[in-house]
């Protein structure tokens, strides 16, 4: 990462107004199930989500990314094309593997905020035309080669999000340090950078091959979270 | 929500040129939901109207107004915003601000749109950036000298307003006394005395927004800023230090 490090630290930055404040990244649920109940619980639900969601939506990002470098205001207006429907495509798979309805729409909702806030911050010709609620994955990506970001960059930014926002969301859920939480980060960092460089090895993969892996008890925890009377995350 | 939406959001953001968006904020309980039923229900038939309201938990609020019947349900619209109201209508406005802009492109042309904050506290009040105008919500049971205290929202909403009046007898508060406080602390900028059962003060509140929708519409309406949370002392042994939130 020798460029456009700046560019990453804004976009994945949690405080970016784009509305990632109000979910937990389904550690709500898992503690009030009483999955989650300490520091070293957080740290399996994090390992967990890392390799599972993050490293999927970690390789989505980095494809969407990868799509969108080059297509700028210079771009042909067939390679414009191109970079839309390759994005398009990608959404399309991400939805294929997302079971669960209510994290389709928690994803799809995240990446419209994202790409209504990257509208003001960083202006681009393709905003416009883009689809407006794409998963958060795809919005990332995009957002970051907007940025003049690289799709490793994209991976990095989008797994930092997948454990960030639990870590920072856990100290309203339960009795825990803030501290612990993000030791707890820290001591994943070496897998993160993994998945990362992973993810970024496949941003020219045809789509249908990018990586499905699957948690069915988050899909299934994130369905009853949606409806649940007194919560105070969204998801 | 959204995965459908592929019309090009662009924002129309010349006052005038859209809706006027106004914020309602005030703590918990102080009859915010009720203003904005009352606004609906009084005028309705004379201006076209949307309603976004905020909630920690659910959707509470929306479902109340849309029990209330004062709008068709398709024009309230809910935006949860997890464990930090205030959060949602200042430092990271973007859910509110795609709830108003979808009512606005849903239901064009719409005269106004109201936004309910999250009950908060005192500091809480709406980033310009979200809204043209806001009122600041209190109300006779949370005691007669919340006036007093002041804070951006007291200070400096472009209404404030001390609702549920009919109960003063019983909570033993000044009115008047009570609208003076919050008229000195406002350096004489407005405050109504309202209450849900009387009419005629419903009324004046209703003038009030017609008018803001006029000065909206002619283009002399200018959005202020309340401004953050204010400045403020806490007393320690050494005698207090100022301290401000950022
Ligand atoms: N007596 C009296 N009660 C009122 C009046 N306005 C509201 N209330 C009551 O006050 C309570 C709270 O009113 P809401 O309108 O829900 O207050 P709110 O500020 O929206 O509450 P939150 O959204 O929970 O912060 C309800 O029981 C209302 O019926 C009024 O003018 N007079
Ligand atoms: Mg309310």
């Amino acid at each position: 990462m020798t460029h456009g490090t700046a560019g990453l630290l804004l976009l994945a930055d949690g405080r970016l107004p784009a509305g990632g404040y109000a979910h937990s990244g389904g550690l709500e649920a898992a503690v009030r199930t009483g999955r989650v109940r300490d520091t070293a619980d957080l740290g399996r639900f994090l390992t967990g989500r890392a390799t599972t969601t993050g490293a999927t939506n970690a390789a989505f990002a980095a494809a969407a990314c990868a799509a969108l470098r080059g297509a700028g205001a210079d771009a042909e207006p067939g390679e414009e094309q191109q970079t839309l429907t390759r994005l398009a495509v990608l959404d399309t798979e991400l939805d294929a593997r997302t079971p669960s309805p209510a994290l389709r729409r928690v994803s799809h909702a995240l990446g419209r905020q994202l790409l209504r806030a990257l509208k003001a911050v960083n202006p681009h010709p393709l905003q416009q035309r883009m689809q407006q609620g794409p998963n958060h994955p795809v919005a990332f990506g995009a957002g970051a080669a907007m940025l003049g970001l690289t799709p490793v960059d994209a991976a990095r930014g989008v797994l930092h999000e997948s454990v960030s926002g639990p870590s920072s969301a856990v100290v309203k859920l339960m009795s825990a340090d803030p501290f612990d939480a993000y030791r707890t980060i820290a001591e994943l960092r070496g897998l993160l950078d993994e998945i990362a460089e992973d993810a970024a090895g496949r941003a020219l993969d045809h789509p249908e091959d990018l990586p499905s892996y699957g948690a069915p008890l988050s899909d299934h925890l994130a369905e009853d979270h949606e409806t649940h009377e007194t919560r105070l995350f969204a998801s | 929500m959204g995965s459908e939406n592929t019309v090009e959001e662009q924002g129309t953001d010349t006052p005038g040129a859209r809706s006027l968006r106004l914020g309602v904020a005030g703590p918990v309980g102080t009859g915010k939901s009720s203003v904005i039923a009352a606004l609906c229900r009084a005028l309705s038939e004379e201006m076209r109207i949307g309603v976004v309201t905020n909630d920690i938990y659910t959707d509470e609020d929306a479902r109340f107004l849309k029990a209330e019947g004062v709008l068709p349900e398709e024009r309230i619209r809910a935006v949860e915003t997890g464990a930090c109201p205030h959060t949602a209508i200042r430092d990271d406005v973007t859910m509110n601000l795609l709830a108003v802009e979808d009512l606005e492109q849903d239901f064009a042309p719409l005269d106004i749109v109201l936004v309910e904050s999250g009950g908060d506290n005192l500091t809480a009040t709406f980033s310009p950036s979200l809204v043209d105008a806001q009122l600041f919500v209190l109300d006779v049971a949370g005691g007669g000298d919340v006036a007093r205290k002041g804070g951006p929202g007291i200070g400096r909403a472009d209404l404030v307003v001390v609702n549920k009046v009919d109960l003063a007898d019983h909570v033993g508060v000044d009115v008047p006394q009570m609208v003076d406080d919050a008229t000195r602390a406002r350096e004489g900028a407005p405050v109504l005395a309202l209450s849900g059962k009387r009419w005629g003060t419903v009324e004046q509140l209703c003038e009030w927004v017609r008018g803001l929708h006029r000065r909206h519409l002619s283009g002399t309406h200018v959005p202020t800023d309340p401004g953050p949370m204010a400045p403020h002392f806490h007393a320690d042994e050494e005698g207090g230090y100022l301290h401000s939130h950022v």
